[in-house]
């Protein structure tokens, strides 16, 4: 072979090259593609922004007051807001404090329940630190959120909601 | 000339006047850089992945015999049909091309010998350790790899090391073909015989031309694929991954870009075959050479804008559906272009039916069977019934095995004279045909019944109403599949055989294989180039 054709060779290999180079790139450059052809055509799946919760009754306004207590355990437990204002299916936080004013580690379990009691049903909690024990090292002190929302399905004479937490201890040795 | 020639297999060929030795025995394999050496051990290396992948087919087969689990658990059974795909696509019809290639293309344009020869060598030494990785991740703690051979995500990042040893095994395999691509490329441009025009080449060389060009466009794109799956496996990136803000689609679309092209890197260089044996057995040129070659040149171009029409039920828009739908059934057109000029070819032809016509024929009636089922799956509407059943698995299979398959058979049939200088028994080779051509029948031909009444693929059970033709695929995968060990044997037995060739087996050949060289075709040809009037 020729040094002409070889020198010939070598340029076809290099052009061959550039275009294996620039197809590789092409795959990578399809990902920003991608997102961009979705976006422009509103078909993106994965980035959803300002969703909307549809479900928000906005009609009517339920009022929920929360109360907080303790049975047989000296600690200080209360709901840091007092009351809230909000539409059915409205999804809200607030938040509790409890501080164990005991000189020992404390495990302690909170139960719900509402005024009027038929109310119950209608709460729904997404998180709240009644899911489970809460342990309490010697003065420690803990703001633990609930987050909930009153069901649209709620009867409409239910206008106000006493939502109320007590703590009671767990014997030694429970789990946590 | 042909008495150039003396009776050896080619492996002992080196009769021409040079004197340079060259080394024997396994030496001589691992080193070589002769276009034609490297063309056998593709050749070889696919027959063996064919018999490997037709194993793993076989076992489908026998699990889907029955309704309920006879043999396989689940998870192997999803192995099998993963690992079945790619040991096929990348083991054993796409080195068999590139064997066909290197044998061929060099004696068709008047060529010593490959543009690299060096590199050459190193493109077949690729697919090895390729070929071991995707077998042996078998053998790895948690099986081979089970999302199909589309490794979708998120079923891919979820699986154990078997994945990165596939992925491992594309990288190579992709970093072989654009090699042998690169060089193909190089040689079809820069080293045609004086008076070879690009539109005197025969039509194997421009198929080969143009799928190699296919190569190197989606060969990087698939490789890109799967290293973005690497690094979401590994190395906490989130291309794929929903949680951090990937789309698993976008997936979809990648591979799709690069697969669609791929089905025609397999199918092309079968035109090119058919076109050069049509011709030989109707004894007719043949018709329509250069709409053949517009129309392959179309059906590349065309392969890289229709890849939506494999994901019509992702959730594109309307009109992104309709597009791909429309430019899926354009390609009918030079496909059609295709089918009507072999049969103008053989258009009142002194035909005869020796085995390699025979399998062009089988090709072009079945070929054509998978076209028209491909355009039923271009419908939107019907794909989105169709889409992952059994029609699918039938689909694909007709154009692959009945298409890309039966061509390289024939195209081994034709060439065998010239590549050992025996001939083949044809009795034995007709024999291979006929039952190859019932068994895939009967083996795919019922799929489609299983597909429209919605079985879907890729489970090793089903319900009952699909057990009937069940039975029937499975008998004739066996048949077709036990049929393929007398192609084995009939290579063998013409290679061992003392039935010389004469230096025309076949009268209306008319490349330079045939024209211009002795048979069998001495270890170097063409060191100094003809010249084409």
């Amino acid at each position: 072979m020729d040094a002409a054709l070889a020198a010939r060779n070598r340029q076809t290999l290099a052009k061959l090259l550039v275009v294996t180079g620039l197809m590789l790139g092409f795959a990578f450059a399809m990902v920003p593609l991608y997102r961009q052809i979705c976006d422009a055509l509103g078909i993106s799946q994965t980035r959803v922004v300002g969703a909307t919760n549809t479900q928000v009754d906005t009609s009517r306004t339920v009022t929920v007051e929360l109360l907080a207590s303790s049975s047989g355990l000296p600690w200080q437990f209360e709901a840091l807001d007092r009351e809230v204002k909000l539409h059915p299916g409205q999804v809200v936080t607030v938040r509790y404090r409890v501080r164990n004013t005991l000189g020992r580690p404390v495990v302690a379990h909170a139960a719900m329940n509402t005024a009027p009691a038929r109310a119950v049903r209608y709460i729904e909690k997404q998180a709240c630190f009644c899911f489970t024990n809460q342990v309490l090292a010697a003065g420690e002190e803990r703001v633990m959120p609930v987050v909930f929302l009153v069901s649209p399905t709620a009867p409409r004479d239910i206008d106000t909601i006493s939502l109320s937490y007590t703590f009671f201890e767990l014997p030694q040795g429970a789990a946590s | 000339m042909s008495a150039a020639a003396p009776a050896h297999d080619h492996g002992h060929g080196h009769h021409d006047d040079h004197a340079h030795a060259h080394p024997t025995g396994l030496k001589r394999w691992l080193f070589t850089t002769n276009h034609k050496d490297i063309g056998t051990l593709y050749l070889w290396f696919s027959l063996a992945m064919f018999f490997m992948g037709g194993t793993m087919a076989l076992l489908i087969r026998a699990e889907l015999f029955k309704p309920g689990l006879q043999f396989l658990n689940p998870e192997f059974f999803n192995s099998l049909t993963t690992v079945h795909g790619l040991v096929m696509v990348f083991g054993a019809i796409m080195p068999a091309w590139v064997g066909f290639a290197n044998w061929l293309i060099p004696m068709q344009i008047g060529a010593a010998d490959m543009a690299f020869p060096r590199m050459n060598n190193w493109s077949f030494y690729l697919v090895v350790p390729a070929a071991i990785l995707l077998v042996a991740s078998f053998f790895v703690p948690g099986g081979a790899a089970a999302s199909g051979w589309t490794l979708y995500p998120p079923l891919i990042i979820q699986q154990g090391i078997a994945v990165d040893m596939t992925i491992l095994a594309v990288h190579i395999l992709g970093a072989s073909s654009i090699m042998g691509s690169i060089n193909i490329i190089t040689t079809i441009l820069n080293l045609r015989a004086p008076g070879m025009t690009l539109m005197k080449m025969p039509l194997f060389v421009w198929t080969w031309l143009i799928t190699a060009y296919l190569l190197i466009a989606v060969m990087p794109v698939l490789a890109g694929a799967v290293t973005m799956l690497l690094t979401d496996r590994h190395f906490g990136t989130s291309f794929f991954n929903a949680a951090g803000g990937g789309d698993p689609t976008m997936f979809m679309h990648i591979f799709w870009f690069f697969g669609h092209p791929e089905v025609y890197i397999m199918i092309l260089p079968a035109f090119g075959v058919v076109s050069a044996i049509i011709p030989a057995f109707a004894r007719k040129p043949l018709f329509g050479y250069a709409s053949m070659v517009y129309a392959t040149a179309s059906i590349a171009i065309l392969s890289f804008i229709v890849w939506g029409h494999h994901m019509f039920t992702v959730g594109m828009p309307a009109a992104g559906n309709l597009f791909f739908m429309y430019a899926t059934m354009l390609i009918a057109v030079p496909t059609g272009v295709k089918i009507f000029n072999w049969i103008a070819t053989m258009w009142k032809g002194s035909m005869t039916f020796e085995t390699p016509m025979l399998f062009s024929i089988g090709f072009l009636c079945l070929f054509t069977i998978g076209g028209f089922s491909g355009l039923v799956l271009a419908i939107t509407p019907v794909d989105i019934t169709l889409h992952n059943t059994y029609y699918v698995v039938a689909h694909f299979h007709y154009v692959l095995v009945s298409g890309a398959l039966f061509s390289i058979f024939a195209g081994v049939y034709f060439w065998l004279p010239k590549w050992t200088g025996n001939m083949y028994n044809e009795k034995l080779g007709k024999l291979h045909f006929w039952l190859s051509v019932i068994g895939f029948n009967l083996a795919f031909f019922p799929q489609h019944f299983l597909g429209l009444a919605g079985m879907p693929r890729r489970i090793p059970d089903y319900a009952l109403q699909f057990a009937e033709w069940n039975m029937w695929s499975s008998i004739g995968a066996f048949i077709f599949g036990f049929s393929q060990l007398l192609f084995l044997y009939n290579v063998i037995e013409c290679i061992r055989s003392n039935r010389k060739s004469e230096q025309m087996p076949w009268e209306g050949a008319d490349s330079l294989e045939w024209t211009h060289l002795p048979t069998p075709a001495p270890y170097h040809t063409f060191e100094t180039a003809p010249v084409i009037k």
